[in-house]
């Protein structure tokens, strides 16, 4: 298979393209930017006139739900929403039911994934058996069987023990672990940010002090281990100032945020929108506005999805009983971008932190378009108006705070190794006949 | 835009005081004032809401509160039925939203709601049909609109305005909706002094931007009240390691004579109810000349008759 990708824009920020350029793909592999090689004869042209075209974007935050909560999603749903979103590659976390732990359940998982078209799969290995907190898992099976790190997901592990431990072993061998700063006992009961707006409404709180306390415990045990540890979901700017500080004494760590903290904060809570039940919790405005500046300064390496589609029943009650957590995988693209035209960030630096970057903290070789890589990329109409609704929205989970909002960016091809795995009608614009 | 406003501006649901116009607070004051004297007939009815079915629906118990919803409701010649949903349906796993839409479609009116939850009224309100109104009877440490009114209505009839008074709320902030509806009241009603007095462990994250003065020194911040409010202290907040005994609690913060003494000499004492004597109140105080605690409670008819009068509709 031959594609021809003409007349678009091509966006590659490790190779520093930034230009009108034709894309040409040979038998899954990116062979010319620019012009096309000797003897080319595309199979398939795609017309990317007015159209983006990156690097397929890396999530490191999708939720498959499988094994064993497919009644909240399917893999087969959630990896077309995600083809659909513009992912070529994704991490899941190993929070599915039996979690990640054994090498069995990892391989099904991938043999699954690798039959059904949509982006790459990389699980994230659980760090401890049955996310429990006590015994290790055994990385190097698990490695093996296609893990690419560990974490504990949402799940927390109390014993700081059992934690130094993980670390120490996931350091002996340089397997990466991806862990979310929250402290068990502070955030304990709390369904929203300690702040004067979940007092006024009622609702226990998670006090930024959960994030910053269970932090100062992992950078100090990441300095003590020499681990690579990647700090998942920071939602505090106090969070962001310790992070940072510590990158600059040296320490070799990285971080990521959720699309949600870009845009969202406590206020959004006003009216009791179980939608807006996320986990970390969406905090002050100080801290949503500190997550958009070190986006831009480059404090923050990466910007995920955290895609948690929920059974629309566990919605269907008070916020304090509902189900935390949005879909979003969708919205990577569209999120990021608002984000980037309301900072005056380059189209350049916003691709840049959903493909290539996440991309070199799951240490795999994607992520750019360069001669030889494999065809993953994008392309998209940056301009382009749709909105969220439960029609509009392909994952199963129809829960997402931007529910019926207009979102402005959208996905005309996922090309997967070599694959055109996702193709958007074209829409009829208003001025044309 | 207000959930419990209608597009003109009238009362749709009663869900929290909290961005209430100080309008319809007066409206809801007036109207109770009006309907003071049913309870003193030899027939204690009025026959605005006939034919009107009014659903109690507490998830969570409650003895006071729905009672006197109750009775305000057979004033108004409501038909009224109670349900302790804590110990039926939710028990066999039915969802809030089952139960709303099983007992609307017994062509519900009103529906007077308590749970455990904050925003469980709202989410309620957001889910009933058009003409069904809710009450908001207590959800979780959110709101008790209509305990705050019967609050500011008590304490307009001992104080006559609330321009000129300085109020102490004391106790347990953190857990309280009671005293969440009465700060919103307060101050929207234009009382210049809330003080509120508890040790930091029962304050919310940041109570000052409530309209309020913090005080953890009880004779500091009772002095010169014209208005004590006491706040139930429950028994699981020593558990919490909140705080250590209820003995060193009511040494700091129980409202004894000599504490009392430091506010004005004419000033009332009020408790929502029920009280733990010895913990936050001493008997002394609590039966004392200064309290109007069982005054509040009759006052609770009143202004629960106008709430559900207003809702209906009806003009007193």
């Amino acid at each position: 298979m031959k594609i021809h990708i003409q007349n678009g824009h091509v966006v590659d920020p490790k190779n520093l393209i930034d230009r009108p350029a034709d894309v040409y793909i040979v038998a899954g592999k990116i062979v010319a930017v620019g012009h096309a090689p000797a003897d080319f004869h595309a199979n398939r042209t795609i017309d990317a006139t007015g159209l983006i075209v990156c690097p397929g974007l890396v999530d490191l935050s999708v939720r498959l739900r499988e094994p064993g909560f497919e009644y909240k999603a399917t893999l087969e749903s959630e990896m077309l929403a995600a083809a659909s979103g513009g992912v070529t590659s994704l991490a899941c976390p190993p929070d599915t039911d039996p979690p990640l732990d054994e090498p069995g359940l990892v391989e099904m998982l991938k043999f699954r994934a690798r039959n059904l078209p949509g982006p790459r799969v990389y699980p994230i290995g659980a760090l401890t058996q049955k996310l429990e907190g006590r015994a290790l898992t055994e990385m190097a099976e698990l490695t093996e069987a296609g893990c690419v790190a560990f974490t504990h997901a949402d799940a927390p592990i109390t014993d700081t023990q059992v934690l130094l431990r993980a670390l120490e072993y996931a350091a002996t061998f340089g397997y990466s672990v991806w862990l979310r700063p929250q402290d068990v006992y502070l955030a304990r009961g709390g369904v929203a940010h300690d702040g004067a707006v979940a007092s006024r409404l009622g609702l226990p709180g998670i006090p930024a002090l959960a994030e910053t306390v269970a932090l100062a415990t992992i950078l100090q045990l990441a300095r003590e281990t020499g681990a690579r540890v990647h700090i998942a979901r920071l939602s505090t700017r106090d969070g962001i100032a310790m992070v940072r500080a510590a990158k600059a004494q040296g320490l070799g760590i990285s971080c990521d945020v959720a699309t949600t903290h870009l845009h969202l904060c406590e206020n959004d809570l006003v009216g009791f929108d179980a939608q807006m039940h996320l986990a970390p919790p969406v905090r002050s405005v100080r801290d949503r506005d500190a997550i958009r500046e070190a986006l831009r300064d480059g404090s923050i390496d990466a910007i995920c999805s955290d895609h948690t589609p929920v059974d629309e029943d566990e919605k269907q009650v008070p916020f304090g009983e509902s189900a935390p957590g949005a879909s979003g995988v969708e919205l990577l693209l569209p999120l990021t971008l608002k984000w980037a035209r309301s900072m005056g960030v380059s189209l350049n630096q916003a691709i840049d932190l959903i493909s290539w970057k996440p991309a070199q903290i799951l240490g795999i070789p994607v992520g750019h378009l360069s001669v030889g890589a494999s065809a993953d990329l994008c392309a998209f109409d940056e301009h382009a108006e749709w909105q969220v609704t439960s029609r509009t929205l392909k994952s199963q989970g129809k829960n997402t705070p931007f529910l019926n909002h207009l979102m402005q960016g959208r996905v005309r091809y996922t090309v997967i190794d070599g694959h055109i795995d996702f193709e958007a009608p074209l829409l009829r614009r208003p001025n044309d006949v | 835009m207000n959930p419990q406003l209608t597009p003109d501006g009238r009362l749709k649901h009663l869900l929290t005081l909290d961005g209430l116009p100080r309008a319809i607070l007066i409206q809801i004051l007036d109207t109770a004032e009006s309907f003071m004297d049913v309870g003193e007939r030899e027939v204690k009815k009025v026959p605005l809401l006939r034919g009107k079915s009014i659903f109690n629906l507490f998830f969570e118990p409650s003895t006071r509160t729905r009672t006197t919803f109750e009775i305000a409701a057979k004033r108004l010649s409501a038909d009224v039925v109670n349900l302790n949903i804590a110990t039926s349906s939710q028990s066999k796993g039915e969802t809030i939203l089952d139960t709303v839409d099983n007992l609307a479609a017994m062509h519900a009116d009103m529906f007077v709601v308590r749970h455990a939850q904050s925003g469980a009224a709202h989410f309620i309100a957001r889910h009933v049909a058009p003409h069904i109104s809710v009450v908001n009877a207590g959800d979780g440490r959110h709101a008790h609109p209509t305990q705050g009114l019967l609050d500011v209505f008590t304490i307009r009839r001992y104080k006559g305005a609330f321009h000129n008074l300085r109020v102490a709320i004391v106790g347990d902030l953190l857990h309280s909706r009671v005293a969440r509806s009465q700060i919103h009241a307060l101050t929207t009603l234009g009382v210049p002094e809330v003080r509120v007095i508890a040790p930091k462990t029962l304050l919310p994250a940041g109570v000052e931007h409530m309209g309020i003065k913090v005080y953890h020194d009880m004779e500091a911040g009772l002095r010169d009240c014209d208005v004590v409010i006491m706040l139930r202290l429950q028994n699981e907040r020593m558990k919490g390691a909140r705080l250590p005994s209820a003995q060193e609690y009511f040494k700091f913060y129980g409202l004894t004579p000599d504490k009392l003494a430091l506010a004005k000499p004419d000033a009332i004492v009020m408790h929502p109810g029920p009280m733990n004597r010895g913990v936050e109140i001493d008997s002394e105080v609590a039966d004392g000349p200064q309290s109007v605690i069982l005054p509040q409670v009759t006052y609770g008819i009143a202004v629960r008759m106008a709430v559900m009068a207003l809702l209906a509709g009806a003009s007193a």
